[in-house]
Formats: structure tokens, C-alpha cells, sequence
């Protein structure tokens, strides 16, 4: 009963205010919208970038390093393994690039459910031929079904047909920025040689486009077997086993113990793309800053028109304390005309704020850089319209606060005296 | 049970801005249940200051204030509002109304904060009030569009919302010209003869003070003859 009287009496002096409400609530809603869009914006962006890395990078990766054994044989010999040697100019004692018995390997991952998805791969270091130029570059030796399924490979061949290098032998995927250095379109033969002086030809399949440019400069795909073949290597020769996991946060402690397990060197998406939280976070927390300092602009907003609203209602407040409403029921009137500005202002901010991200959502955006998108990139998460919400209360009742108690503070019997 | 509305003991007040002052000095007096009172006296001797602790507003005096059997001196502000929402009907004399609202929603505000009737039965109760007091076809104009006289009426309907115990009164008519006073004199005395309202009117109308059951006249914040 109270409580919709004092709504009452809040509303039906709104309404006498209307427009300077309006304004009070017009600023509410303007950097709610801004909040809304940019983080929407923002985030769209750090997705497309994080993507950009996350969607072609194995969550972990299991590989042989070249390097020194770490228990040398001086450590054994019964004279010297109790002293504390120094060795110099220890050379690597491993030459094997591949993984040993990666088939087993292999079979035993596909059993761990952990793991979603398993893509083999051979790198292989090349020189290609142009005229008497030689270009180095890198030709994977890749599973394109898998590749696709796990890396989206498919999205990033721009022109040809990815499966052409597994259904075709001896048929290349070359990276854009180094199928214009060598002057080939589709169906043109591109003659390569390998590390070990072995000559082949194979045939341009396709443009792949990675969003990086260094990358497609020397970057090339072609089927494991014709890897293998160029490098004289067996059926079972691979370089790297490629995983994704069912939870990414587990793919550090995955990594550790899969290098335990078989007895081989591993990577985890973490530790190699440390660099990327730094970039999401900085834009996030740009983002944050911007609509918080909107926020308090529009606060001020609404302290200015209620204590001009308080000042001219000066008798009413008067007249209301006078006929028996306590200093509580009136700083809950002008609570409820804060809260109220605050709740519609930041309502209709947030129906703008997506109105505007759909709008920016449709807007082309066509990159070079970035083939797979097409428009500008929008995050419409719904944590960022709670936020933006509650820092629209937030932000009216603090601006609220301090004109309601000078309001529940009035003196009825100064005012009615002044008359 | 006692036949006693309103009682002051002692009362005293001392204003120290711009000099020290003795507002009001030890005044003691008491209404009793049906009485018609009115307060006289030169302006400038308390009477106006005297009504507003009287009415509970003012809480900063020595003395002690009871109304209807409870001592109301030194209760919490929560519980002065109820008091005064339930117990006491405040006409003021320059005619406080809220401009925001109807003339009925004006009336029916103090019942609605009251909470003990739902609003329709305020309305007519309102409405009945309004055709008592002949200003029935305002009922839905808003406040600032009614005549003076007119609005002193809403006031004193709006007092009557709760069936107070006692209506107090600050010259009421001292904002009106001698018929819309008049009017206002008779609404006093109809409440008093015919529904035995308790009335405490300040006035510096020597003939209005003649017509009611019992004067007090104050001199510089003492009371003279009650
Ligand atoms: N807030 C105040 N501070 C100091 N003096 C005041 C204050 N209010 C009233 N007074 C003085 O107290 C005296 C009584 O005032 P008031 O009660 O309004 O008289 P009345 O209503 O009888 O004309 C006057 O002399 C007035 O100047
Ligand atoms: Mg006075």
C-alpha cells in the first residue's frame, strides 16, 4: 500500500518534470547505448582475433625437439657421476625429427575422451623454383579432412578445392603471398626442391589465405603421403600430432602428461599464445572505461534535475511532512524518481545499444587479412547488457542518494514560516 | 479515559539567532475533547511557534506536549509523522496544496499514507467532505487552478481525511476576504456543534475569537487569559 503511493507520488511529480526527466533520462540511455556497442564491438573484435589465432592452433601439440639428451653419458661412468662436471659444445644426439611410433600414439589418443579431434601433420622445409631464384618455404603435409574439421582449413582456401590435394597426387595448396611470387594461377606447376637436393614438380590445387601475411609468403599445403614421398620418408613419418580437447583450460595439464606418457615433447595453446590475453583484456577494460565515464556524466545529469527538482518542491516535500509522510517515505519518493530515470533510461540503452550493434553487424567489412569475415564483427553476450544495466541503477541511485536525504531533511517548519 | 485532547506542560522556547530569545515562555494549557479554541494575540508573540510544536513539526523546546493521552515529547520523527497523519488536521493560512495533484487526489493523500481505508472508499469520503464544504465540482480540477478560498476549502477537507482529534489551525482566514472567512468560520463551527471536533484555530481576528467556545490570549510568549 505504502509502497504504491510512494510510486505514485514519484511518477506524478516525474510527470510534472517531464522534460527535464526526459533529458536526465536521455543521458542514462545515450551512454548505456555507447557501453553496449563498444563492448559489443570490442569483444566482436578480440573474438575474430582470438579466433584468428585459436581456431588454427592445436590446444596442444605433440612433437620430437632436437636437443641434447639431458642425462649425458659422463653422469654414468663410475668415476665422474658423483662430480659436478662441466661439459662444453654438446651436440644434439637425436637426429629423428618424426614421431617415433606415432600410429600407437595415435590410436591410443582417438580411446582418450578428453581429446575431440587429432590431425596429423609433416612439415617439411623447401625451395621453390622460380626461374634461378630460389624461394625457401614450408610445405605441410596435412589430413585435409581432419584439418578441416579441427582447423577450419577449408575457410581459408580462397581459391580451388582443398580435398583436390588429397583425391589428385603431387597437387599443392600454395599461400597466397607466395603463389604471386611465383607467378602461378590454378593448374600451373610449381617445381620444388627439397632439403636433401631431390627435384619435384606438383600442380597448383588451390590459394589458401591464412589473415597473416608472413605466414602466406611461405606457408603451402599438400597431402601427408606426398610429403613423405618428397622426403623419401615411410607411410608412418610424421613430425607433429595436433590436438584439440574437450576443455581448453585442461590442455596445459594435458600436455605434461601426454609428454610423460610417450615419452616426447608437447605444447599447449597457453603457453604458446600468451601474448593474446593481454590484447583482449586491454580492449576490454578500454571499453569498460568509456562507458563507465559515460555513465557518470549521465549521473551528474541526475543529480543536477533532482536537487533543481527538489528545490522547487521545496513545499510539497513541506506540505507531505506536514500531513504525516516521515523523512523516510520522502527520501523513497525521490529514490524512486532516480531509480526510475535509471531503470527506463538504461532499458531503452540497452534496446539501442543492440539496435546499433546490429546495425554495425551488417555494415561489410572485407579484409585481405581476414577472408572468412565478411561484416563487422559483434559479441552480443548477454553478461554486457547485465552489466550495462546494472551499472545504470548503479550509477542513478548514487546520483539519487544525496538529493533524496537532503530531501528527507527538509524542515517543514522553515518552509511553511518562510511564507 | 480522560476528556483531555491535547495538553501542554511547561512549554518553553528560546530562538538564540539573531539574539537570545525567549519565544515562548512555560506555557501550559489543555483542549478538552469537542472544544472550540482559538489562540490571539499580537503579532510577533508565538503563536505561530507555539502551533507548529503544538502540532509536532517543531520538537526543539523545553516542556512536555500530550496528545490523546500519549506524551508525543521526545518520540521518534518516524512516529511524530504517524501522529500527526492519524491524530491532527493542519490548516495553514497561505493554502498548501500539492499543484501535481487533483483536488480529490490532494484529500485522499493523507488517508492513502494512512493505509487504513482503500483509496475508493477515501474518494467518497472525499467527495462527501467536498459537497459538505459546497466545492463538490472541483473534485477533479488540478490544485493550482482553484480560487483561494477555494483551495483553504480542499485544505480543510484534506484535514478531515483521517477523522483527526484534533484540527489546528494557523489563520486560516487570514489569507481571505470577509465572505470566503466567513465560510470558513461556519465549516469550523458546523464541525464543532455537529461532529464535536476538537479545533484549535490561531487567529488575530478579534471577532473570530468571539465566536468560538474559548479564547486564549498570549503577550509575548506568555499566555495572558485562557
Ligand atoms: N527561526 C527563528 N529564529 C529567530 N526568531 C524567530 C524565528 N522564527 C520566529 N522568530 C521570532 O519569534 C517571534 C514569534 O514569532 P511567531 O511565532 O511567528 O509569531 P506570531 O505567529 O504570533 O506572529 C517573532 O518575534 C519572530 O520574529
Ligand atoms: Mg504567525
Amino acid at each position: 500500500m505504502n509502497a504504491k503511493l510512494i510510486i505514485d507520488i514519484a511518477l506524478s511529480l516525474l510527470m510534472a518534470r517531464w522534460k527535464q526527466t526526459l533529458v536526465a533520462a536521455i543521458g542514462v540511455t545515450f551512454s548505456i547505448t555507447m557501453f553496449i556497442t563498444l563492448l559489443g564491438f570490442m569483444n566482436g573484435l578480440n573474438d575474430m582475433l582470438d579466433a584468428l589465432i585459436l581456431n588454427r592452433t592445436a590446444h596442444v601439440r605433440l612433437f620430437t625437439e632436437i636437443k641434447p639428451k639431458a642425462d649425458q653419458p659422463v653422469y654414468e661412468h663410475p668415476e665422474f657421476k658423483d662430480n659436478h662436471n662441466i661439459l662444453h659444445s654438446i651436440r644434439s644426439g637425436n637426429s629423428r625429427e618424426s614421431i617415433y611410433n606415432s600410429g600407437a600414439i595415435i590410436k591410443t589418443l582417438q580411446q582418450d575422451n578428453r581429446v575431440i579431434g587429432i590431425a596429423p601433420k609433416l612439415k617439411a622445409q623447401v625451395f621453390f623454383n622460380e626461374g634461378n631464384i630460389d624461394i625457401t618455404g614450408v610445405i605441410d603435409g596435412i589430413d585435409v579432412e581432419a584439418e578441416a574439421a579441427l582447423f577450419f582449413f577449408n575457410d581459408y582456401v580462397v581459391k580451388g578445392n582443398a580435398a583436390d590435394i588429397r583425391n589428385l597426387a603431387n597437387t599443392i595448396i600454395l599461400g597466397k603471398g607466395l603463389a604471386e611470387k611465383l607467378l602461378v594461377d590454378i593448374g600451373d606447376v610449381v617445381q620444388i626442391t627439397t632439403a636433401q637436393g631431390e627435384s619435384f614438380r606438383l600442380k597448383v590445387a588451390g590459394y589458401f589465405q591464412s589473415g597473416l601475411q608472413d605466414l602466406d609468403k611461405v606457408q603451402s599445403y599438400a597431402s601427408i603421403q606426398t610429403v613423405q614421398k618428397l622426403l623419401g620418408k615411410p607411410a608412418d613419418y610424421i613430425t607433429d600430432i595436433q590436438l584439440k580437447v574437450r576443455d581448453i583450460n585442461d590442455a596445459p595439464a594435458m600436455a605434461k602428461e601426454f609428454a610423460t606418457t610417450f615419452n616426447i615433447d608437447s605444447e599447449d595453446i597457453q603457453s604458446a599464445n600468451a601474448q593474446f590475453e593481454t590484447g583482449s583484456s586491454v580492449r576490454s577494460l578500454i571499453s569498460y572505461a568509456v562507458g563507465i565515464t559515460l555513465l557518470i556524466v549521465a549521473g551528474f545529469g541526475i543529480y543536477n534535475i533532482l536537487n533543481m527538482m527538489i528545490y522547487e518542491k521545496m513545499d510539497s516535500i513541506a506540505i507531505m511532512k506536514a500531513t504525516g509522510f516521515s523523512g523516510k517515505d520522502v527520501n523513497r519518493i525521490f529514490m524512486v524518481i532516480a531509480l526510475s530515470i535509471g531503470f527506463f533510461g538504461g532499458l531503452t540503452g540497452l534496446v539501442f545499444g543492440f539496435i546499433i550493434s546490429s546495425i554495425i553487424d551488417q555494415i561489410p567489412f572485407n579484409t585481405a587479412a581476414l577472408p572468412t569475415i565478411k561484416t563487422y564483427p559483434i559479441n552480443y553476450d548477454a553478461i554486457y547488457y547485465v552489466i550495462g544495466f546494472s551499472f545504470s541503477m548503479f550509477t542513478t541511485f548514487l546520483a539519487g542518494y544525496f538529493p533524496a536525504r537532503k530531501a528527507s531533511k527538509v524542515d517543514p517548519v522553515i518552509i511553511i514560516r518562510g511564507k | 479515559m480522560s476528556n483531555i485532547i491535547l495538553e501542554a506542560r511547561n512549554i518553553s522556547k528560546v530562538f538564540t539567532d539573531p539574539v537570545q530569545m525567549n519565544v515562548l515562555n512555560d506555557i501550559s494549557f489543555s483542549v478538552g475533547k469537542g472544544e472550540f479554541v482559538s489562540v490571539v494575540g499580537k503579532s510577533g508573540c508565538g503563536k505561530s511557534t507555539l502551533l507548529y510544536i503544538l502540532s509536532t513539526m517543531d520538537t526543539d523546546y523545553q516542556g512536555e506536549l500530550w496528545i490523546d493521552d500519549q506524551k508525543v515529547t521526545g518520540q521518534r520523527e518516524q512516529q511524530l509523522a504517524a501522529i500527526r497523519n492519524e491524530k491532527i488536521g493542519f490548516v495553514f493560512q497561505f493554502h498548501y496544496l500539492l499543484n501535481e495533484f487533483t483536488v480529490l487526489e490532494n484529500i485522499t493523500l493523507p488517508g492513502r499514507k494512512l493505509g487504513k481505508l482503500s483509496t475508493q472508499v477515501l474518494e467518497d469520503r472525499a467527495m462527501k467532505l467536498l459537497r459538505t464544504l459546497g466545492i463538490e465540482h472541483l473534485y477533479n480540477k488540478k490544485a493550482n487552478r482553484i480560487s483561494g478560498g477555494e483551495k483553504q476549502r480542499v485544505a480543510i477537507a484534506r484535514a478531515l481525511i483521517n477523522e483527526p482529534q484534533i484540527i489546528m489551525g494557523d489563520e486560516p482566514t487570514g489569507n481571505l476576504d470577509k465572505k470566503n472567512s466567513e465560510i470558513v468560520f461556519e465549516i469550523f463551527q458546523q464541525l464543532s456543534q455537529e461532529f464535536n471536533q476538537s479545533l484549535l484555530i490561531v487567529t488575530h481576528d478579534p471577532e473570530f475569537a468571539a465566536r468560538t467556545s474559548r479564547v486564549i490570549e498570549m503577550e509575548d510568549g506568555k499566555i495572558l487569559r485562557q
